[in-house]
């Protein structure tokens, strides 16, 4: 049984480049969270390095990992509207990266 | 502890409630449809869906659960706050537009617009119910501490007064008036943390927390054969010794009172250190640190034994920049209390002794979870399989997903998705400040970690604590909203439409149902609230992600991006992750505690089943997709 759309909205031609870009930049982001989670588990002692501003490896790289998924947001998001703009402007299909 | 309420707090909490309560009322005549109950008519602004998306996930988990644990436990409390954040990566980057432009109301939907089985409606809507009913539980536990202090109300009273004006609520408003309460929420919870954070570091580090702040009394002992036979200060005596798997605890007699030390040696010399206690006795009564509860002894506890900046040793440090509290918290000593229980002849005492413990440690990981020393393969794939669940368990939560249909289109769901990473990544940070000043600053309550985010607004004013306590408190009414309305989403969508698929339900049919399923559910919630009474709402929250994550998150995916997916793969998926995750989170060493059994008789030493039972859904959708090709091309 299907209750149709909750809202309707328009064919959106750069959703297959909005894909492709949203995987490579998950699996960018997935590895450096992988990274970290291996980390804390097998070294964790290795945490305790100082690394900047007097603050240790384990601080630096969680803060880190905020701030990068923050800064791959608005790229995503700048990188996408551009995307959008430009084909509603061409009125082509997307083309893949 | 001992809480007493203050007047300003409740007036400021009943005029969040009322407050919360005129704005679902207002919003009440606008959700007639149930494409307005359910999805707030698709009319929400993405600005505003943003921050409600925050204010959704900033649950009582977040700030309560969170800022707790790092309380009690330091950088593993934080450890969540950053796999909470990183699963908005998963939900921005994989999730949040190829659901969109599915459209539809709930998770099931979106499964059942591809495939048209109803066997993935059933099944995905059981699913939806199985994790907002995990998810409600902290949230209820959450209410519950928070009444405590803030209204004198014993817990269960909380978690009843939540459960009904969520009721309340979502009978009578829907989708648009949880947005706007959690929009409104979000945005006072992220403005009045950094306003606490500033205080933290204005104040500083210091070895003395307060002015009211316990001093805890040090005596030398003399030992022999282990046992304590003469101790320096004469005004008190030596009434009883227990020898624990934790050490050896004292108890000391002076004026009539009798209070429990534990004994630490330090080279040639002993000493006997204040600890906490409750004693139940024989006859019925309980003692709080050796009185009765009205004598107000059992004191908030959490303080620095040294501080060091730069090589030196001071007793404080004045305002510190954001970078150089945390630098000096590392290079400082903090006391923990650790807790012990044990029997003193017919007595039953609960015991929180001191712990001295390096800022090292308490900065990098190893305090909660057993990845350090005595650590072993299933401890460390435990923590693997809790980050795993964070990770890929946002993108499958019902009431984050509900929110994606609530925009009006795809481009606005993306847009709403990175405001709620910016402003939940900002207050996660805010977190790591608001734990750790509350691990320092002796405002914590040993029997719960819960409270330690508003004890610690409670020692900056009373105004700072009663606005925090009422936005946690709207925080849990918000959330708790949100994620009725999903089950109630899932029950009237999904469910009656796979149970009763030959009756053309109307709308307005939909609406009672879903109006109907939103008081059970919210019974339920209330008891189960009840229930897990104590235990910490983050980790609580985990077993929500991983059933989700378990659950929905390979079925989101593989409909997504593997083309030969099929509909009896998803139903295949959904229920074997949702009951693996189920199995070993019901027969875990937590839930063996909570059923009042030993946690090493449980049938595994895994309390997160991510790591198996992720793996496993996978595995059953694409050996179901596979078995099924033939129906699908048919």
């Amino acid at each position: 049984m299907d209750h149709g759309p909750a809202v309707e909205h328009e064919d959106d031609p750069a959703s297959e480049y909005k894909t492709r870009l949203g995987v490579k930049l998950f699996i960018i982001y997935g590895i450096i969270y992988a990274g970290f989670v291996i980390i804390n588990t097998f070294i964790p002692t290795f945490m305790e390095t100082r690394i900047i501003f007097g603050l240790n490896l384990a601080v630096t790289y969680g803060f880190g990992l905020i701030l990068l998924a923050i800064v791959l947001g608005l790229v995503y998001n700048s990188v996408c509207t551009k995307k959008e703009e430009e084909l509603k402007n061409t009125g082509t299909d997307g083309g893949v990266s | 502890m001992i809480y007493t309420p203050s007047i300003l707090a409740i007036l400021l909490f009943s005029v969040i409630v009322i407050t919360v309560l005129a704005i679902s009322v207002f919003f009440a005549r606008q959700s007639g449809s149930s494409k307005g109950y359910f999805a707030a008519g698709g009319t929400i602004p993405w600005s505003v869906n943003g921050i409600a998306f925050a204010g959704d996930y900033l649950s009582a988990a977040s700030f309560l659960g969170i800022c707790g644990m790092i309380a009690v436990a330091g950088y593993d409390g934080f450890l969540y706050s950053i796999g909470y954040l990183a699963g908005w990566i998963v939900a921005l980057f994989v999730v949040a537009e190829p659901l969109k432009r599915l459209g539809k109301y709930t998770f099931a939907d979106a499964l059942d617009s591809k495939y048209n089985y109803r066997g993935i409606r059933l099944m995905a809507g059981i699913s939806t119910l199985v994790v907002s009913i995990f998810y409600l539980i902290p949230q209820m536990v959450g209410a519950g501490a928070l009444v405590t202090p803030l209204l004198g109300f014993p817990h269960y009273v909380g978690v009843i007064m939540v459960g009904s004006i969520v009721i309340f609520i979502v009978a009578t408003a829907g989708m648009k008036s949880t947005t706007y309460v959690q929009f409104i929420k979000g945005a006072l919870l992220i403005v009045f943390s950094t306003i606490l954070v500033f205080a933290i570091l204005n104040k500083g580090l210091s070895l003395k927390p307060g002015e009211t702040y316990h001093d805890f009394i040090q005596i030398e002992a003399t030992v022999e054969d282990n046992s304590v036979t003469a101790i320096a200060d004469t005004s008190w005596t030596v009434t009883s010794q227990q020898q624990t798997k934790a050490g050896t605890f004292v108890q000391l007699e002076k004026s009539g009172v009798r209070r429990w030390f534990s004994l630490e040696t330090a080279g040639n010399n002993s000493y006997l250190n204040e600890a906490l206690s409750i004693t139940k006795t024989t006859d019925g009564s309980v003692l709080y640190n050796g009185e009765p509860k009205e004598k107000e002894a059992f004191f908030q506890v959490g303080h620095l034994s040294r501080i060091i900046v730069d090589g030196k040793e001071i007793d404080k440090t004045g305002p510190l920049g954001p970078f150089k509290f945390l630098s000096t918290l590392e290079e400082s000593e903090v006391v923990l209390f650790n807790s012990a229980s044990f029997s003193n002849g017919q007595d039953s005492v609960s015991l929180w002794y001191q712990s001295p413990i390096s800022g090292k440690k308490i900065m990098r990981p190893g305090l909660k979870f057993k990845v350090d020393k005595g650590s072993t393969i299933t401890s460390k794939m435990d923590f693997v399989s809790l980050m795993l669940a964070l990770f890929f368990g946002t993108s499958a939560l019902p009431h984050v997903l509900i929110r994606y249909y609530t925009v009006p289109s795809p481009r606005d769901a993306r847009k709403s998705t990175i405001l709620a990473i910016v402003a939940i990544g900002f207050f996660y940070i805010l977190t790591m400040y608001i734990g750790l000043g509350a691990m320092v600053n002796g405002v914590l309550d040993v029997q719960s970690s819960n409270m330690s985010a508003p004890l610690l607004a409670k020692a900056f004013g009373i105004f700072l604590f009663a606005i925090i306590s009422a936005i946690a408190f709207a925080t849990v009414l918000g959330t708790v909203s949100g994620l009725i309305v999903a089950a109630a989403g899932a029950v009237a969508h999904d469910l009656a439409a796979s149970l009763f698929p030959s009756k053309d339900i109307s709308d307005k049919a939909r609406v009672v149902i879903g109006k109907t399923s939103a008081i059970s559910v919210g019974v339920i919630a209330i008891f189960l609230g009840i229930i897990f009474k104590g235990m910490n709402v983050s980790f609580l929250v985990g077993w929500a992600f991983s059933i989700a994550a378990s659950a929905n998150f390979p079925a989101i995916i593989m409909m997504l991006f593997w083309k030969k997916t099929t509909a009896k793969g998803i139903v295949a998926s959904v229920g074997t992750g949702m009951l693996s995750a189920l199995l070993i989170i019901l027969l875990s060493p937590s839930m063996f505690e909570r059923y009042g059994l030993p946690a090493d008789s449980a049938f595994w030493a895994l309390d997160n089943p991510a790591i198996i039972s992720i793996p496993i859904s996978f595995a059953a959708l694409i050996i179901g997709s596979l078995l099924t090709q033939k129906q699908k091309t048919s």
